[in-house]
């Protein structure tokens, strides 16, 4: 019964972590309409700034945060002011194929600039420190993260339904014409929402990077899970890419649990056996 | 004075604009009427900045402002009813005026006064704004443009669809506006109220091949027999006036 408790819990903190990685998905679907392939490499290149910041700076893997969420919030700024915003509202495959190209750019560069090797994130003993609750240990790492996704979850998840930044985005996802009509710079706007996203990557990156080791080419597999997340909780839904990435990971815990190889395996099998018996997502509405 | 010089407009290749020259003063309101496809709603959205257009082809006070984004075209005082209301679904009827008003200028116009002077709105602010009847969703879209306190305010055709009892209620806001100074551009499919709510108007002839930007201007009331002229240019219009 702990195992299985235990199990259980890993896998939800695990899943909030994916939820984590989705929500930047979420976001650039459900406003731009646009699906960005380099995801995961950006999520890889968090992992690997804040690897070159603890390095240099000689700090933990949080304290690196300081440095790399502004940092990776400009770099999404100008990404998207730049390259992406020539491709925005011009259908599906254009981002699509634009996306594709930075993702396997991206990789190289990382593989350029940091070699092939994997690395991780040193957090030291905090990453070792846990709690005996009742016979169920609870590591304090995973505890800290998935406060961490449940709080922006619910601070973005405010900020789309009570604030100017929600409504223009809410405005902008339904109608991008008129909402240049009644003032909103569009332009601007994708680059403000995809710095966010990338500084939400950045927090996601360094909790995942002290978890498992990371290289220039385990990009597609985070693009995947966190894509898993997205499509599982229903498109454009926040709370639903929430619950989407925590079932994910308790079905690859589980599945882990089988046997030790098979935990992706189980997540996409979930993946596929949600999608068939609600296409439109755990939370998504059903198409008109 | 905003005015239009010789305005060239294209959709891509398509050329939907013929050299339209058009003026309009401050505290003035004009109609526009011509057939479907005669370009009245291009000319709209090209002076708001929806359809790019030459630098000089659009004078706001003799400055040259076409071509400029949606937004600053706003901030100027210049702003769009599009045709067909284009409520956003997503907000309420609140958060449609709160996100219109926080974009443009300060001004006599408030959510706040609109939501005291139509109880209507006030009493369905927190319904999505597409779930209210079609007269509503009128008011609201023009109040959604008239919170950005513009000093020019382009109407695409306000009564499309409507009730009587809703246009009548659409055009007393539009009344109430106009007493505060603001000058109206209105297209509409209905000529007969557009010339009896305007002290100008101007009609664009849609020759062979499209608009050739040949502009008949008149005033309502001055001359039926004039105005009757200027319809009969497309029988179309002669319909709508006899309707």
């Amino acid at each position: 019964m702990e195992t299985f408790i235990e199990t259980l819990l890993g896998g939800l903190m695990l899943g909030a972590l994916y939820a984590l990685f989705g929500l930047g998905l979420s976001l650039s679907l459900g406003v731009m309409k646009m699906i960005n392939i380099a995801h995961g490499d950006l999520i890889v290149l968090g992992a690997y700034l804040c690897s070159t910041v603890m390095q240099f700076a000689g700090v933990g893997p949080f304290v690196s945060l300081v440095a790399v969420v502004p940092l990776m919030f400009v770099i999404g700024y100008v990404l998207q002011r730049v390259l992406l915003n020539r491709v925005v509202g011009k259908g599906a495959l254009t981002p699509l194929l634009l996306t594709f190209g930075l993702s396997i750019v991206l990789q190289n560069v990382l593989q350029e600039t940091f070699t092939a090797d994997t690395r991780s994130l040193q957090a030291g003993d905090l990453s070792l420190r846990g709690f005996d609750i009742a016979g169920v240990s609870v590591g304090l790492l995973p505890l800290v993260s998935t406060l961490i996704s449940a709080v922006i979850f619910a601070g973005t998840s405010w900020l789309i339904g009570h604030s100017h930044l929600g409504r223009q985005a809410r405005a902008v996802a339904d109608d991008p014409g008129t909402a240049r009509l009644v003032g909103v710079n569009d332009g601007n706007f994708f680059a403000l929402v995809t710095g966010f996203v990338l500084a939400v990557i950045a927090l996601a990156a360094v909790m995942y990077g002290i978890r498992t080791p990371f290289s220039p080419t385990s990009g597609p597999e985070r693009l995947l899970y966190s894509f898993e997340a997205v499509v599982l909780g229903g498109l454009g839904n926040v709370w639903g890419t929430f619950i989407g990435g925590l079932v994910i990971g308790v079905a690859q815990l589980f599945g882990a649990k089988v046997s030790s190889g098979l935990g992706p395996f189980f997540g996409h099998l979930v993946f596929l056996i949600a999608l068939l018996a609600r296409p439109q997502g755990l939370l998504g509405k059903a198409q008109r | 004075m905003l005015r239009t010089d010789r305005l060239d407009a294209y959709y891509g290749l398509f050329q939907a604009l013929f050299g339209l020259s058009f003026q309009i003063a401050p505290g003035e309101t004009v109609a526009l009427i011509g057939s479907n496809g005669a370009g009245k709603s291009t000319l709209l959205r090209s002076i708001v900045g929806s359809v790019r257009t030459r630098r000089d082809g659009v004078l706001l006070d003799d400055q040259a402002i076409g071509g400029d984004s949606e937004r600053r075209q706003l901030n100027r005082g210049i702003a769009l009813v599009p045709e067909g209301r284009r409520l956003f679904p997503s907000l309420t009827v609140l958060e449609n005026l709160q996100l219109a008003a926080r974009n443009g200028r300060p001004g006599p116009w408030s959510v706040e006064r609109l939501m005291r002077e139509f109880p209507v709105m006030q009493a369905f602010q927190h319904r999505p704004a597409t779930a209210l009847s079609g007269g509503q969703q009128q008011l609201v879209a023009l109040s959604r443009a008239l919170v950005c306190n513009p000093k020019y305010l382009l109407c695409d055709e306000i009564s499309l669809g409507l009730s009587p009892v809703a246009v009548n209620e659409v055009y007393d806001l539009l009344g109430r506006a106009r007493n505060d100074g603001l000058a109206v551009v209105l297209v509409e499919q209905n000529v007969k109220r557009a010339l009896a709510e305007s002290d100008r108007y101007y009609c664009i002839k849609k020759g062979p091949g499209g608009p050739r930007g040949s502009i008949r201007i008149g005033r309502p009331g001055a001359s039926r027999a004039s105005l009757l002229r200027d319809l009969t240019w497309k029988r179309s219009l002669k319909r709508c006036w006899a309707a």
